[in-house]
């Protein structure tokens, strides 16, 4: 209970502080943290447009999407405060449910029958996939580091011992940072603020959605975001009580979106062709924690 | 009573053939599904009686070649009897319509229709003959029926070809049976099925493990596991809609039925055994579905992911060979539970979505996915039946996929979180292919689902409505109902997946922590049992609170404007139907990325002068397996045996002369060898 409501917390003001850094960084002023949200906002009180083109799927998508993301953030434990919904194994459900949300945004792109939205379809589907197994590989290094399969026992078990073991959180903590950099469609694969229908990725699926589901959207992708960052507060709070634990939550919150920030600002997108390849580095460095974590537990 | 059950089902059969004669086209089509209900009716009675009052087995008298034949129904025959009889009664309502297409072809019909009843009575016997002569008759009885089944469009030169193709397959198949079940005969003197077992634990493990993998490659034909698979894509395409959904429903199966049936009587080593079998399975599952994805026609896309699927089986029989050979109870629940669950899932999703194939087939008289599109708005009822078919076998949540998928990936988890160093490492790769197939069929049913339904239509068809009728839309219903209600009451099949897993684990001691596998870090199977029931309650959940946000948006927006307009097309407002993005170009990058592995061949037609007109570019996927193992070696020992090519001259006289030769040989032989040996004898004695 208590992440759900730090996350929902978190989500309101993590694009404003994102979007701060980057004005701030280009010497800009920038809009005001909450701006973001009352984009939402307002957008949530419009009337709709919808394609000639389009059936059913189009209209129930963004709902699907923002539901199963909301499901998947009632599996979010806080430290050793489990999630609303815990069990062994629920990473999995964690990672299919948010595919579930992924595959209906799939559909609902190619159900505007446009071309440039079938393009970003075609991306956001193959490049998801490709980032999928590094999440798992995190996941397993730390289930076998700790020996328990569920979230709440692997954060609440997650003992910094040695040297080595910061390391191992730290790995995680960075691949998790570009998991969600991948899974949301920021920098250096998708260029959130491009004009060019042919190089973008999230925003190209979502051209033709407009007013209530737009907002929907926009809101989710905020979602996730949060609850990429809380999954990477999880890696530092462990069994601390909660008046250090959510002060700890929110600069974690915090420095994860000024993170992303520097990162928005100071790279360039890739060609899309080299997205795969930056991809697999992230499976790459998942399989090396991995063995660190065999080596660590001396079963070599 | 079950004895005389199973009198009555194979009865039953033979007084609907002997009926035949005595009644037209549509006389025959009523007998037919009338039998085939009766007949899954009482199997699926037959299985619940052993549920309820555990294993059965009685003696038939057999004859001085077969020696007593045994039947035995256990959990095991009993859960595939569910499986079989619930496909085959689906199939038989959805197939009757489907024939309706073809009333005036009588006697092919009929022929269909017995070899449909055929198939069902002997995949039944299949299950619960313990004699491996008469499995092997009744092996043989299935895979001849199939053909039958396989080949009803019989004019089309690819249908026949595929057919063939089958029948040499599936006869290589029994060659292995054949093989692995005389040696046992020999050795043990009987073809009871037990003897298997009694024989094989007397002797060395390697024995035991050698049979095994005779024994599985026979059956890994009929399944499908790569690379014994070249049949299934061949042949799925060219069978009717009802056949390829029941063949790849529980025809292909059959194979798997053997395999666990033959772990549960070989006495081999499980460890090596787990090992193989995930081997083969997760690159089964990883070939089918790369390939899957590439394919144009829509049901070899979902042929190859029968492959696909046949391989996420195999990886949770494997799993739960190593719980079974690494002594931990509960990897080896969660494997066989998981695989038996996905058997059962996969005969229902992969029905219903071949099923819905059929329909579109019917309305537009082509499989070829790059000429559809917008038949969402023409079929909305096989659509939305399709889409339920695809998010389940991609494994999502909340339907039954998910619930099997989940099994094998709670064994593998607890395996690699208690193992050693092998099969730690083993288990972490496994789960990863288990995640890429998973992301990879989300690939490929984003394509196949948004390219054939949504969007605009890429060609004119001619469209024929009939398909959308309400009488094979109720059969197809029933399994999306069943997909869903496995989806979030998982808790309704565990006593049944649970009896069938403690078949493989009677006489399992679990070692406590010196075993390999922790046995105390894994906890108990009831409670594994309780976290798959509680899948299904969040299952439901997720789609309580989906319902819910819908309900706050239907408020909310309800209200409001709502306009429709064309799609944002650059300012570009005319027709827009074959500017839409196309099942090719969808999975070009996937084509480039996985280029080694898949063989497509591409003809391209370039743009000539200042107007071009015309521009095409053809895309062939091929097989790269089937081109290395099966094309390569045919065509060099074709080249080698055209050698002898002159020996068949069409003279009648040199063929009487081969005879005598041939005849002369036989009588020679033996009493020349006697001779030599002799000879041979003197020599040593001087």
């Amino acid at each position: 209970m208590v992440s759900f409501i730090l996350i929902i917390i978190a989500s309101l003001l993590f694009t404003g502080f994102l979007v701060k850094t980057k004005s701030m960084l280009s010497g800009r002023k920038g809009p005001g943290i909450l701006q973001p949200m009352k984009d939402i906002i307002r957008l949530w009180r419009k009337g709709s447009v919808y394609s000639k083109t389009t059936s059913a799927i189009f209209r129930i998508a963004p709902t699907i999407y923002f539901s199963s993301v909301v499901m998947a953030i009632l599996m979010v434990p806080h430290g050793e405060r489990s999630g609303i919904i815990s069990f062994e194994g629920d990473f999995v459900m964690f990672a299919y449910l948010l595919a579930f949300g992924k595959f209906m945004m799939i559909i609902s792109a190619l159900d505007t029958g446009s071309s440039f939205e079938g393009m970003g379809a075609s991306r956001e589907a193959l490049f998801s996939m490709l980032v999928e197994p590094a999440f798992f590989l995190v996941m397993g290094s730390l289930a076998l580091f700790t020996g328990n399969t569920s979230f709440s026992g692997i954060f609440e078990t997650l003992h910094y011992e040695t040297n080595i073991s910061y390391m191992l959180g730290a790995m995680a903590a960075v691949i998790f940072v570009l998991i969600a950099m991948i899974e949301n469609s920021r920098m250096p694969v998708d260029d959130p603020k491009t004009h060019l229908e042919l190089t973008m990725i999230h925003e190209v699926m979502i051209l033709d959605n407009s007013g209530f589901d737009l907002g929907t959207i926009m809101y989710t992708s905020n979602l996730r975001f949060a609850m990429y960052g809380a999954l990477i507060s999880n890696f530092f709070i462990g069994v601390l009580p909660l008046y250090i634990s959510v002060p700890l939550f929110f600069a974690v919150q915090l420095l994860f979106a000024v993170t992303a920030g520097i990162i928005e600002s100071f790279t360039a997108r890739f060609r899309m062709s080299h997205n795969p390849q930056y991809i697999l580095i992230l499976t790459s460095v998942s399989i090396l924690m991995f063995f660190g974590v065999l080596l660590m537990q001396g079963r070599f | 009573m079950e004895s005389f059950l199973i009198l009555v089902v194979n009865l039953l059969a033979v007084t609907a053939m002997l009926l035949f004669p005595f009644f037209k086209t549509r006389g025959r089509g009523i007998i037919t599904i009338s039998v085939i209900t009766l007949q899954s009716l009482l199997s699926i009675l037959l299985a619940i009686l052993v549920f309820s009052n555990g294993a059965f087995e009685y003696t038939l008298p057999g004859s001085f070649v077969t020696g007593e034949i045994n039947i035995r129904i256990d959990q095991l025959s009993a859960w595939f009897m569910l499986i079989i009889s619930f496909s085959f009664i689906t199939g038989g309502w959805y197939g009757l319509q489907y024939m309706k297409h073809y009333k005036s072809e009588t006697s092919a019909i009929t022929l269909h229709a017995v070899a449909f009843i055929t198939v069902f009575t002997s995949l039944i016997d299949i299950c619960i003959i313990r004699n491996s002569f008469v499995f092997l008759i009744f092996w043989e009885l299935m895979a001849l029926s199939s053909f039958i089944l396989i080949i009803f469009d019989h004019t089309k030169r690819d249908t026949l070809k595929a057919g063939i193709n089958f029948l040499i397959q599936s006869h290589i198949s029994i060659l292995f049976l054949t093989a692995g079940f005389i040696w046992m005969k020999i050795r043990t003197g009987t073809f009871d099925f037990d003897a298997i077992a009694t024989f094989t634990s007397t002797q060395p493990a390697a024995i035991g493990t050698g049979l095994f993998v005779i024994l599985f490659i026979g059956f890994a034909i009929k399944a499908g596991f790569v690379p014994f698979h070249t049949w299934l894509p061949l042949a799925h395409p060219a069978a009717p809609a009802h056949i390829s959904g029941v063949m790849s429903g529980v025809i292909i199966k059959a194979g798997i039925y053997g395999i666990l049936r033959m772990l549960l009587l070989i006495k081999a080593d499980m460890v090596t055994a787990g090992y193989f079998i995930v081997s083969i399975s997760a690159i089964s599952g990883l070939y089918g579905v790369m390939l899957a994805i590439v394919q144009h026609n829509l049901k070899k896309l979902l042929a190859y992911h029968s492959i696909e699927n046949i391989g996420i089986i195999g990886i949770g029989i494997g799993v739960g060979c190593l719980g079974v050979g690494y002594h931990n109870q509960v990897v080896a629940f969660f494997g066989f539970a998981g695989a038996l669950l996905h058997t059962l899932n996969h005969s229902l999703f992969k029905s219903l979505l071949f099923y819905s194939a059929g329909n579109i087939y019917q309305a537009i008289h082509s499989m070829n996915i790059e000429s559809m599109g917008g038949l969402m708005k023409k079929m909305p009822r096989s659509a939305w039946l399709f889409l339920v078919g695809s998010v389940a076998i991609c494994g999502l949540p909340p339907f039954n996929g998910f619930v099997s998928e989940f099994l094998i990936y709670s064994g593998l988890f607890k395996g690699m979180v208690s193992g050693n160093f092998l099969s730690s490492i083993f288990m972490l790769f496994t789960a990863l292919s288990l995640v890429l197939i998973g992301g990879l069929a989300i690939l490929c049913f984003t394509k196949a689902f948004g390219i054939v339904f949504l969007g605009q239509s890429r060609e004119d068809h001619s469209f024929d409505s009939d398909p959308e009728k309400s009488s094979r839309i109720i059969p197809m219903s029933f399994i999306a109902l069943a997909i869903v209600i496995i989806g979030v009451m998982p808790a309704l099949l565990m006593p049944a997946l649970n009896q069938c897993a403690g078949l493989y684990q009677e006489g399992l001691i679990p070692v406590d922590a010196t075993g390999i596998i922790n046995a105390q870090e894994t906890g108990t199977i009831d409670s594994a049992i309780g976290t798959i029931s509680g899948i299904g309650w969040y299952s439901l959940i997720f789609i309580a609170v989906t319902a819910l946000i819908f309900l706050i948006r239907h408020l909310l927006v309800s209200k409001r404007e709502q306009r429709t307009d064309i799609t944002w097309g650059c300012g570009y407002t005319g027709d827009s139907s074959r500017m839409q993005y196309t099942a090719s170009s969808f999975v070009r990058t996937y084509r480039k990325l996985a280029g080694g592995v898949l063989d497509v061949k591409r003809e391209k037609k370039e743009a000539e002068g200042l107007y071009p007109t015309d521009l095409e570019q053809h895309t062939h996927p091929g097989d790269t397996l089937e081109r290395w193992l099966i094309e390569k070696p045919v065509i060099s020992v074709r080249k080698f045996l055209n050698r002898f090519l002159f020996l068949q001259n069409g003279n009648i006289q040199a063929y009487i002369l081969y005879g005598l030769i041939f005849i002369a040989l036989t009588i020679l032989i033996p009493l020349l060898s006697e001779n030599i040996e002799s000879f041979i004898n003197l020599l040593k004695n001087l």
